[in-house]
């Protein structure tokens, strides 16, 4: 704390940071030793040996690809929803003021903001009360619900930076609406949508608490995990896609970020 | 000349309306952006509003139904029986186990946070800067079944930790606390302590941005004029940074009580059989069958954080956010 302008912190602060960094990296780093091990009952500690046969056998197993392919639609299409419903919400909330503009944020947040646990119930609760029996499309209906919040954030963010006065302008110059969306909106956002939607896939992808309460009998790649964790059946199997969805979720994190990094506000601050 | 060329002529003041249908509905948006706006809106607040609204009302709903003791089927008139059971003493238990954790999980995770926040907010600059953001990111977004198998790994009788601690020669620290009443077990993946540590890493980053985003408001100028003034790096913590961070702090545990609160995953993979409220709500709607009690569980999470959104609302802790 010294006022001659040196910016080197104390030393207690630099090792408590430097640890606290480490207690968040070192646990998934572990995933990645794990995968290679020959040890197939326990999680014994050094591994005897290592493999690469379990990548083998990973790959031929169809009820891993059967997970991971429904994982991926259901992440596709609600990103898709999520996209239209985020985008139109946060241009309606940015660009004009009206009555109750508040509430509709608040309506956004709420999906993430309150416990998966309430979400899935509640999902759960009205599907059986309207009699509406489990499929692909009730996991989509509560995955969408809360990607939207994803891309909404990212969208209004970017709405704020961009100027009013460039839409007038198109107008002015004689575009009508639809080419102004087009040529002028589309463009300016377009970097902050793609950087939403791959957060939203990201965070579908990997959902897991809802997807327990509206999924019924099929398995996404998290449940397809969580009923490892509960009931292992063979724990390489599930050692190697766990690596494989470490790897997964870290592409479109990455570049989440380096699309949204020139703003003041980044992506993924609120997940 | 050239006046009558103007007046035989005369420029449209107002561009005609453009052909077709897409015209007329560009035309019709310009000239009525409330019909813009309201188109726009319909599609996210119908969604939100049937979807998401409309279920919640549904499980509230449920919470009034009560459950036919002999039958085991749902009764659909309005009661407040199954509210009455959660006053049950093993009822009671699971709501004060849960608190109890939600609160001593959010204590752990301001402390561990707070230097990284503190670091990443005042000293870390250019590239490093990046780093500490991805650093914090990484983990937030990876895969949250990854992270608590990860720590399946980890605390495993057979696992790095007990190596770790037999190269040490400290085994007998960790048989030590694994003897102790409550917090003990037969190892770690076994009891509350396990519990404890993976819902302070999973929930540890959802602390540390916005006690960074709070800290990042704290003018530098203000922690040196403290020392100036010849107060000790303590006393400049106590009374000129924690006081300014706080609001951070309160945001941050908005999301380590709320996460904790409903979460049934954590406890039910690494734990002990005692539950908690997200597995009781769990349990009840599955294998019991009874979901008015179900219901009724989840209000309890609802109600808790209505107050302590209210109380961080007083504290300022949604500039934070």
């Amino acid at each position: 704390m010294r006022s001659d302008g040196s910016q080197s912190a104390p030393l207690g602060l630099k090792i408590a940071a430097a640890c606290g960094l480490l207690f968040l990296h070192l646990p998934i780093l572990l995933i990645f030793v794990y995968a290679f091990t020959t040890e197939e009952k326990s999680f014994v500690w050094p591994p005897p040996g290592l493999t690469t046969q379990w990548f083998a056998v990973t790959w031929n197993r169809p009820d891993v690809w059967q997970a991971l392919s429904l994982s991926v639609r259901v992440a596709a299409i609600s990103t898709a929803i999520a996209l239209v419903l985020g985008t139109l919400c946060s241009a309606a909330v940015s660009r004009t003021k009206f009555f109750g503009r508040e509430t509709i944020s608040l309506l956004v947040i709420l999906p993430i903001a309150l416990p998966g646990i309430i979400t899935g119930i509640a999902l759960r609760s009205a599907f059986s009360l309207a009699d509406i029996p489990f499929s692909f499309w009730t996991i989509v209906l509560g995955h969408a619900t809360f990607c939207v919040v994803v891309v909404y954030n990212n969208a209004v963010a970017r709405f704020r930076r961009t100027s009013g006065s460039m839409i007038e302008a198109s107008m002015d110059l004689g575009a009508d609406g639809f080419q102004t969306f087009r040529h002028v909106v589309l463009p300016n956002i377009a970097t902050a949508l793609l950087a939403g939607g791959m957060l939203a896939f990201a965070l579908s992808f990997d959902e897991v608490i809802v997807t327990t309460f509206t999924a019924g009998q099929q398995q996404t790649l998290p449940i397809w995990m969580l009923e490892e964790l509960i009931r292992p059946r063979q724990r390489p199997v599930t050692n190697v896609v766990a690596m494989v969805v470490v790897l997964v979720t870290l592409l479109p994190i990455l570049a989440a970020y380096y699309l949204t990094r020139d703003g003041d506000q980044i992506a993924g601050s609120g997940k | 000349m050239t006046t009558a060329a103007l007046s035989s002529n005369p420029a449209p003041a107002i561009l005609p309306g453009s052909g077709g249908l897409r015209g007329a509905l560009s035309d019709l948006f310009w000239r009525k952006p409330k019909v813009l706006l309201l188109l726009m809106l319909l599609p996210p607040v119908l969604w939100l509003g049937i979807v998401y609204i409309g279920s919640l009302f549904a499980l509230l709903a449920q919470s009034f139904f009560s459950i036919d003791e002999f039958s085991g089927l749902i009764n659909r008139e309005f009661t407040l029986k199954t509210y009455g059971d959660l006053f049950q003493a093993a009822n009671l238990d699971i709501i004060l186990r849960t608190v109890t954790m939600a609160a001593l999980v959010t204590l752990a995770s301001a402390v561990i946070a707070f230097p990284i926040a503190y670091y990443a907010a005042r000293y870390a600059r250019g590239r490093w800067k990046a780093l500490f953001y991805l650093g914090i990111m990484l983990p937030l977004w990876s895969s949250y079944l990854v992270k608590i198998y990860a720590w399946k790994l980890i605390l495993a009788k057979e696992g790095i930790l007990t190596w770790l601690l037999a190269k040490l020669h400290l085994l007998w620290v960790l048989d030590a606390w694994l003897s102790l009443p409550i917090v003990g077990g037969n190892s770690l993946s076994v009891s509350f302590t396990g519990t404890f540590i993976v819902f302070v890493y999973v929930w540890l980053p959802f602390m540390i941005l916005p006690v960074q985003a709070a800290l990042e408001r704290v003018p530098g100028n203000l922690v040196e004029a403290s020392s100036d003034l010849g107060a000790s790096p303590g006393q400049t913590f106590r009374n000129v940074l924690f006081p300014l961070a706080l609001p951070g702090i309160v945001a941050g545990s908005i999301f380590t009580f709320s996460l904790t609160l409903g979460d049934y995953i954590i406890p039910q993979i690494i734990g002990t059989s005692r539950l908690f409220i997200g597995q009781a709500v769990y349990s009840q709607q599955g294998t019991a069958g009874n979901i008015p009690l179900a219901a009724a569980f989840t209000v309890v999470p609802i109600v808790i954080m209505g107050f302590y959104l209210w109380g961080a609302k007083r504290m300022g802790a949604f500039d934070a956010l």
